[in-house]
């Protein structure tokens, strides 16, 4: 561009010319019109390259492409016959597992309306609104705490999903002993949430009642009620769903077919865990001001006498008297009612509760039945408060015959976030809403690729995400949504929550006479590891599984 | 000052507003061309990290099925449209605005506020002013100054209409 070009007297000097040399002046006009148009060569060439370098990510994660989509929500059975239900339990879990169901006391919905007032990105209330109905009625509750047993039936009642001044259905009958509900004609069904050590007698009289059952988790409390419990309810024939809502999780799937594949190589070592840190985390629940005996139905909570003794037998026979009471079995205690999961007399612990559903979500991965033998270590390390339960808890299962160990390790004072990993010679594979692949740079496997540079061994090479259809080139930014459960609420159109999916694939195999995901094999599974774990832990050395005699050898 | 292809400026001045311009331009394109390239994808995430005082207007378009797919349709293609605009230096005026609206979204989005934390991390520290902020008030400054009608496509189209 000359001096002339930005010369106030251009328009004049132009005009002048214009005439007299026309062609120049139109080329000059032309590049001065298209000089920037070689920026946009620049950019193809940029997003040219990219593409070539990501489309070369996508050839090599051809060995990662999966043809079936995983499964969408099937709709509920269009004329599925409305299911009447009982809930035996109605703290914390029971609690939790109605609101699943579509029913909350109008004190919580209420809570949930003026949550969205003071705060309308919290979308609870809504939520719970338009939650899809299951075609159920809660005809029965039973809860031995009075204030439980009244906000269940309130709930039960509150068939329209009302606040306070609401119009309520029909409330449910309660009853002051399960085994009265149990008789009861107009219940169709139970949904457990009992304490651990009542577990398997509830769901063993339920299924003697051919009463069909949700069961919490753990399946039971001691390891003789675990067979006679699985013998009882296939006699039966009632669906039974052992409640590790884990199964929902549509990660796992997709981590099951990556297995599967062999993508990750010979499989050696799985490590999973529980980190929390607070006192609720640790069991260490509020007690009600309303608790005290005349609430309290004591002489039930005890437990079943059978069952008791089954537990007392061992625990004397094993030489692990310390770990019963210390308070008498009979002495009234809120400390005891509240934060049962804090002693033996009442709990499975850390493996009953939280190692279950890590074992049952790699159990559903990997399918690996019971393990051969288990070890375990740990103690009572920081809630020093009289419990007898571990808060720190080490468990390693062999599973000799695949040559692989789980690894459960367990602190309730520190939340430090660890992922799941399943340690493949070839890849491991990181395990939770989203799964990560990480290709081993000695994997024999991929040699070539590595070798070639298609793969970059050491960093994460492949991402699942629910719902996405092109797995190798998710961005960051969506993994970033995604594993904060963003993106997969979009994908379903709204946020489903585990538990409901979980109840829901247990009212549909009653309607229809299949099996759950989580049934009485996974659950006998699940119980038999989980008391493996926990006996080691008690006896301090190594417990083994006979598979042919089906049973727990100290070997 | 003022002369019939907008206002005079020394050669470095020009450079300077057409570096600027198509450097933005860039940055608009290829954000745009980033969106067209990924499947499925889509700003409910983005919309819903929204905080501050809009952030419910900006998550109720996230939730609103129809809403969203428009303003899914708006980003990918209005992004592109913007880049392209501002560096050919066509249509400048509109490229302007174009970028100054989804500039002014952008921050009102995602305003820098003392307490606000969002899930996608920021590549720099802000207080108050973001990049957005200060892309923004750049993208005002060459609407002052246009330079499309030297160095652009209107070069042409305006010496046409001059005829």
């Amino acid at each position: 561009m000359s001096e002339k070009d930005i010369n106030p007297n251009e328009k004049a000097s132009n005009q002048e010319h214009a005439h007299q040399k026309p062609v120049s002046q139109g080329r000059r006009d032309a590049i001065k019109a298209l000089a920037t148009v070689p920026v946009l060569g620049a950019m193809a060439y940029g997003v040219y390259s990219k593409r070539k370098q990501e489309l070369r990510n996508i050839t090599s994660a051809d060995m990662f492409h999966f043809n079936s989509e995983v499964s969408p929500l099937t709709p509920l059975s269009p004329d599925g016959k409305t299911i009447r239900l009982g809930i035996i339990g109605s703290g914390i879990r029971g609690k939790q597992l109605m609101i699943a169901l579509g029913f909350a006391t109008p004190q919580y919905v209420e809570e949930l309306k003026q949550a969205n007032k003071q705060n309308s990105s919290d979308n609870r209330y809504r939520d719970f609104r338009e939650q899809e109905d299951l075609k159920v009625v809660i005809t029965a509750v039973c809860d031995i705490f009075d204030v439980h047993a009244e906000e269940a039936i309130a709930a039960g009642a509150n068939i329209h999903r009302e606040g306070l001044n609401g119009t309520y259905g029909t409330a449910p009958r309660r009853y002051r002993h399960y085994r009265e509900l149990l008789a009861a004609d107009d219940v169709d069904a139970v949904v457990i949430a009992a304490p651990d050590h009542w577990h398997g007698q509830m769901a063993l009289d339920a299924a003697l009642a051919g009463k069909h059952v949700y069961l919490e988790k753990p399946m039971t409390w001691t390891v003789p009620e675990t067979y006679t419990l699985r013998d009882g309810v296939k006699k039966s024939g009632i669906i039974f769903q052992l409640g590790h809502q884990n199964r929902q999780v549509e990660a796992y799937s997709r981590a099951r077919e990556i297995v599967n594949k062999g993508l990750l190589g010979p499989v050696t070592l799985i490590e999973t865990g529980t980190n929390r840190n607070d006192p609720n985390g640790a069991w260490v629940y509020p007690i009600h001001p309303d608790a005290n005996p005349q609430t309290i139905d004591w002489q039930q909570f005890e437990g079943d006498p059978e069952r008791v003794k089954e537990y007392m037998d061992y625990m004397t026979s094993a030489g692990l008297a310390r770990y019963v009471g210390p308070d008498p079995r009979n002495k009234f205690s809120l400390e005891r009612f509240f934060r049962w999961r804090c002693w033996w007399d009442y709990s499975t612990g850390l493996s009953g509760d939280l190692l279950t559903h890590e074992y049952d979500a790699m159990n559903q991965i990997m399918q690996l039945g019971i393990p051969t033998s288990a070890s375990s270590s740990g103690g009572v390390y920081f809630f020093r408060d009289g419990r007898t339960v571990p808060d720190v808890l080490q468990t390693s299962f062999e599973f000799a015959d695949r040559g692989m160990t789980l690894l459960y390790s367990a602190t309730l004072a520190s939340q430090f976030k660890r992922s799941r990993k399943i340690m493949g010679h070839d890849a491991t594979m990181e395990v939770g809403n989203t799964l990560t692949v990480t290709i081993d740079p000695r994997s024999e496997q991929y040699r070539d690729k590595i070798d070639n540079g298609t793969i970059k061994p050491g960093e994460p090479f492949y991402h699942y995400v629910p719902g996405k259809s092109i797995d190798a080139v998710t961005s960051a930014t969506e993994l970033y949504f995604a594993e904060r459960g963003l993106l997969y609420s979009y994908v379903d159109g709204k946020r489903y929550n585990t538990t409901y999916l979980h109840l829901r694939e247990w009212l549909e195999c009653i309607r229809s006479g299949q099996q759950p995901s989580c049934n009485i094999d996974r659950g006998f599974e699940e119980a038999i590891t989980a008391h493996m774990g926990t006996r080691a832990y008690l006896e301090g050395r190594t417990m083994y599984w006979d598979a042919e005699k089906e049973e727990i050898t100290r070997g | 000052m003022r002369s019939k292809r907008g206002y005079n400026y020394s050669t470095i001045q020009l450079y300077g507003l057409v570096i600027l311009r198509v450097l933005i331009g860039w940055y608009f394109l290829y954000e745009g061309l980033a969106k067209v390239l990924t499947p499925k994808w889509t700003a409910y995430g983005y919309l819903m990290d929204s905080q501050g005082l809009f952030a419910p207007l900006f998550r109720m378009i996230a939730e609103n099925p129809g809403l969203l797919a428009a303003a899914d349709f708006i980003n990918i293609w209005g992004l592109t449209l913007v880049g392209l605009l501002l560096i050919l230096g066509l249509f400048e005026k509109a490229g302007y605005m174009g970028a100054a609206i989804f500039l002014i979204l952008y921050y009102l989005s995602h305003p820098p506020l003392l307490q606000a934390e969002y899930l996608l991390p920021t590549e720099g520290s802000y207080l108050w002013v973001d990049k957005n902020l200060v892309m923004l008030a750049a993208v005002v400054v060459l609407a002052l100054f246009p330079s499309a009608k030297r160095i652009g496509i209107d070069r042409i189209i305006y010496k046409n209409k001059s005829k």
